[in-house]
This record gives C-alpha cells, structure tokens and sequence, in this order.
C-alpha cells in the first residue's frame, strides 16, 4: 500500500502574527514559517506504517508557493521516501487545496491518505473531509489512534464527550489529532538523507484544477480585549466578589 | 431564502447547541427549517425541535443508516437534501460531528465553507477566528450555497414557543463507508462542558491526585463542569474530552475559574469569552493572572479549600 500525507506550511505556532497595517490581512511574507503542528502525528503516523511493513511507500504532498519545499523536506526528513509540491500562487482555500490533492490522488492511487486534522493558520478543518468527499472515500477525523487492519483501518476518534472507534475499508482518509502519536525527533543524518531524496514539482494548473478563492476576505483585526481585572488577596476576598459584584454564586 | 439548520440530538433529546444554531440561521434573513436525523429516537427530538421559536419547519429523517451519526451517510443525505429544495445556506453549530460531516456537505455542492463562525452580520458577511483566536476576519461569501459551522458560544439558544409541522422525510442516500465499532462517552455526573453555567479548569499546576481532588470538591459544589488545559492532559491528570481550547471545545459559561495553568493562547482562546474569569495560581506573572476579572495568586491545596468554605457560608 502507499501512503500518502499532505502537510502544509504555516506561521510557525510561536510567533505572534501581526496584521497588516491597513487590516487587510495578517502578515505573513516575512514571518517564520514551520510545518503545520496537526501534520506531523501524521506524517509520523505514516511512516509508523511502512518500517511496521503495512505501507510500502510514504509520499509526502504539499499545495502551495514554492517555498514550502521546506515543509516537504521536513516530511522527508521523517521518513517519507519522495515529495510532491504542488506550486500555487496567492491564497487558497481548503477547497481548492481538496480539489488539487483528490488529483494528485488519482494519479497516485494511494490507500490511505493522512493529513492534520486542521491548520492552526485558519483553523478551518475542513480539508481532509473535503478531500474524503470528492474522492467518494470513507473518512475518520480527528484520529488518536489508527491501526491498520485487513482492507480497513480501525481509527479511534476524540469527539465530544468521549472516544469512538471506526472501522474505515480502504481507500481512506484520516486526520490526525495532535494526540495521535509523539512524533520524532528529527536527527541531523535525517535531515541531510532527505535533502536527496526526489522532491517533484508541479503547477496546479497542470492538474486541471480551479482552486481560485471563492470568499472575500473583507478584514482582520484583533479580538477585543477583555476589561483589566483586579487581584484579590484571598479566598474569602475572592468569595465576597463572586457573590457580590460579579454575581455568579 | 431558506436556512436548513441540522440538529443535534442524543437519545432522542434535542441538543441545546441545535437552539444556538437556529438563533445564528435567523440572523441571515432567511426562513429556518430544522433537520432532525438519525435512528429511531431521532423522531422524539423532531417533536422537541417542532416547539423551537422561529423554526418554520422540522424535517425527520429516520433510518438504520443514520443511527450511527457517520460522516459519510449523513453528508450524501444532506447535500441531496440542499440540491432538492434549494436552501440557501446549511449549518449546524461547531461540534466534532459538524466538523465531520458538513465540510463533506460543502464539498458535494461545491461551495466553500465557513468554519467556526462567531457573528453573522448580514446573509453574506461573517465573522470568524484565525491562528487560534488571536485574529478575527470577516469575510464575505456568495456562494449559492452558505455552508457553516457556528460556534454556539456566540449565539444565544432559542426558546421554546414555537409550533412547526414535522414533515417526515424517507431515507435518501447512505453511503456505506464507515462502520462504528464502538463509542465510549465519559459519564462524570457533571453537567456537558460547553453548556455548563459554571466551568472550573485545572493545568499542570494541579500537580496529582490531591489537586484534581481539590478541583473536583469545587466543581461538586458549584455544579460545575470540570475543564482541563492540554498539559493535564498529557500528564494524564484529567481527561482528554475535557480539555478547553481551540482544538478541543470552546466554552463561554458565566464563570470559569482557572486553577493552576498559565493561559497558554491555545488555552485561552477556548475560554477568553467566558463573563466571568477568576485565576487561581501560585505565579503571579502567568498570562491567565492578566487576563482575570479575578487574581488569587495562591497555593490552591490552601486557596481551594477556603474558597469553598467561603462560598459555602455564604449561600
């Protein structure tokens, strides 16, 4: 079987973004970049399935500006054994990016396809049940656990109020919780072998695919700030308030 | 125009986030029709959903295949459904089942959709959050079809006094995908984390047993739901379906009293919209201590206590 895992590159998780100062839009040109956190348990959870002999090939997809040969790198760095960067310019939309990666899907013919549950930059999560959707495959989100079965996986799912267990047949799509796996640490050895390993790059418009944006981003502006608070001395103090001025015991 | 709102519903009860949703599908200017589906018990919610004000109709689909509450069967029946009748927009509140399902729904028909939403300003500007809540954009979306989560925090649950006609609805298309195998939900006894009126949270500051004992004394006596930071999680001191944050459940009750955890932003931005915030920690230069409408910086095996006793002599 071959495995296929789409990452995505985003702001790095510790850099504060900033918005652009005409509030149209959050700036990203010159910020830090890194792989999106929800991909790696599943590039990892890839790779954990092919030194385990279920998969025999790990192919790592990305949709977007050149530079995100790097979050591929990193992929291949993990383990994946070849890369493709599917080069788009400008924004994209979980649909679109649905739309390029059901293509590449089709022309690699894998059994499973892994991606991260949501991208911590627009937080949408979406695209893995987009992708599901479009190829006419079974789904399991939001995976803490996978297990590779005769002609199925079996994922477990963290949804609200518990845990559920699916078995999904082949070919399938999984999104990756963070919880699904403690994803390795990336050795230096690692991170020189995967800058030789084959990195094949595309334009999206050669997959036939419109992936042009379909909303208006109208504005982004910060959440308002919340009114400062005062420090208590102790419980009681603490108790006093809470019955008295703010009335919620 | 015409809103189809899809309702949650557990053991033929209507959930209140379905109330929530339907006040957000009244906010575009359209009609608001409720779709119930499920097994067998999805019947006795359709009556339930029926005296929901505001809803015109309730639609109650039933079948062997919806019992499970799969992906897979319920998107193909709701995306036939949108084709059939036309809605102009479909949505359901946030949940781990309407994120699973309905970006299914928006990928059948075509349409992008919206994620998360937090205010609906008219039938086709919205707001929502990026990068964890430390952004809101608004957005504009023409699609014929506005699909959409809404983040039931942001709007307030429609009452009951309304009296819709149940239109019964055969099965449709299902899919045969996905099997459940087995659902393992936690009953604590407390009330549901996203609807509770009162929310004590603990970190990693909770340190062991004692301290989750601390922190379960005060939810006992406040009746409040017990949230977790994702660090007391993997510490395995409380449970992952009580972890708060934009990747976990996102809450807004009355009060949220924190309890040893620092506020990380992942953290906060599944609280920060709570009314009252009360921080209880021994470091006073924690972000959760800034954000706070109330600071404690204190031990809480000494503060835990005598806040309980406090607002014991009190009531």
């Amino acid at each position: 079987m071959k495995v296929l895992v789409a990452v995505k590159r985003v702001v790095d998780d510790n850099v504060r973004v900033r918005l652009k100062g005409d509030g149209s839009g959050v700036e990203t040109a010159h910020a830090k970049k890194a792989m999106n956190p929800f991909d790696e348990p599943a590039v990892e959870a890839a790779v954990r399935l092919r030194e385990a002999g279920v998969a025999e090939e790990v192919v790592a997809v990305s949709v977007g500006e050149p530079g995100c040969e790097e979050v591929l790198r990193t992929a291949l760095a993990f383990g994946a054994d070849r890369a493709q960067l599917i080069e788009a310019e400008g924004e994209l939309e979980p649909l679109g990016v649905s739309k390029a990666l059901a293509a590449v899907a089709e022309r690699e013919a894998p059994g499973l396809i892994l991606l991260g549950q949501q991208a911590t930059d627009d937080d949408a999560a979406q695209t893995g049940p987009m992708l599901a959707a479009r190829l006419g495959w079974g789904q399991a989100t939001f995976a803490c656990a996978l297990e590779a079965g005769e002609g199925e996986v079996r994922v477990t799912r963290e949804v609200d109020g518990g845990k559920r267990d699916v078995a999904v047949p082949l070919p399938a799509v999984v999104t990756a919780d963070l919880a699904l796996n403690e994803p390795r640490y990336v050795k230096l050895p690692s991170i020189m072998k995967a800058k030789k390993k084959p990195l094949e790059r595309q334009a999206l418009e050669a997959l036939g695919v419109d992936a042009a944006p379909r909303l208006d981003l109208l504005e982004v502006s910060e959440p308002p700030a919340r009114p400062p608070g005062v420090r208590v001395d102790s419980a009681e103090a603490l108790a006093e308030r809470l019955r008295n001025e703010a009335q919620v015991c | 125009m015409t809103a189809l709102v899809i309702a949650e519903h557990r053991g033929g009860q209507l959930a209140a986030s379905a109330r929530r949703a339907v006040s957000a599908a009244r906010r575009l200017d359209a009609a608001v029709e409720l779709l119930v589906i499920g097994g067998e018990e999805a019947a006795a919610a359709a009556e339930a959903a029926a005296a929901v004000e505001g809803v015109e109709r309730v639609l109650c689909c039933a079948g062997e295949a919806y019992a499970a509450q799969l992906a897979e069967p319920l998107a193909a029946r709701v995306a036939e459904l949108a084709e059939q009748r036309g809605y102009t927009a479909v949505l359901a509140a946030a949940s781990s089942l309407a994120k699973d399902f309905l970006p299914r729904v928006a990928a059948a028909l075509d349409v992008a959709m919206l994620s998360d939403v937090t205010a609906i300003e008219d039938a086709e500007t919205f707001q929502r959050p990026l990068y964890g809540g430390s952004v809101i954009a608004r957005l504009r979306c023409r699609e014929p079809v506005r699909v959409m989560t809404v983040r039931g925090t942001a709007f307030p649950g429609a009452s009951d006094g309304g009296e819709a006609p149940v239109e019964r609805l055969e099965p449709g298309a299902a899919p045969a995908l996905s099997r459940l195998l087995e659902e393992r939900l936690s009953d604590s006894g407390r009330p549901e984390l996203t609807a509770a009126r009162v929310v004590v949270a603990g970190g990693r500051g909770l340190r062991d047993e004692a301290g989750v004992r601390e922190l379960e004394a005060l939810a006992d006596q406040l009746g409040a739901a017990i949230g977790a930071t994702r660090g007391a999680v993997d510490d395995g001191l409380l449970p992952s379906d009580a972890q708060v944050g934009l990747t976990a459940k996102v809450v807004a009750p009355e009060l949220y009293i924190a309890v040893g955890l620092s506020g990380a932003i992942y953290h906060v931005s599944g609280m920060k919209d709570s009314r009252v915030v009360v921080a209880i920690n021994t470091d006073e230069e924690a972000p959760i201590m800034q954000l706070a409408d109330y600071a404690l910086a204190a031990d809480l095996f000494e503060a835990l206590p005598r806040l309980r006793r406090a607002l014991a002599a009190d009531s």
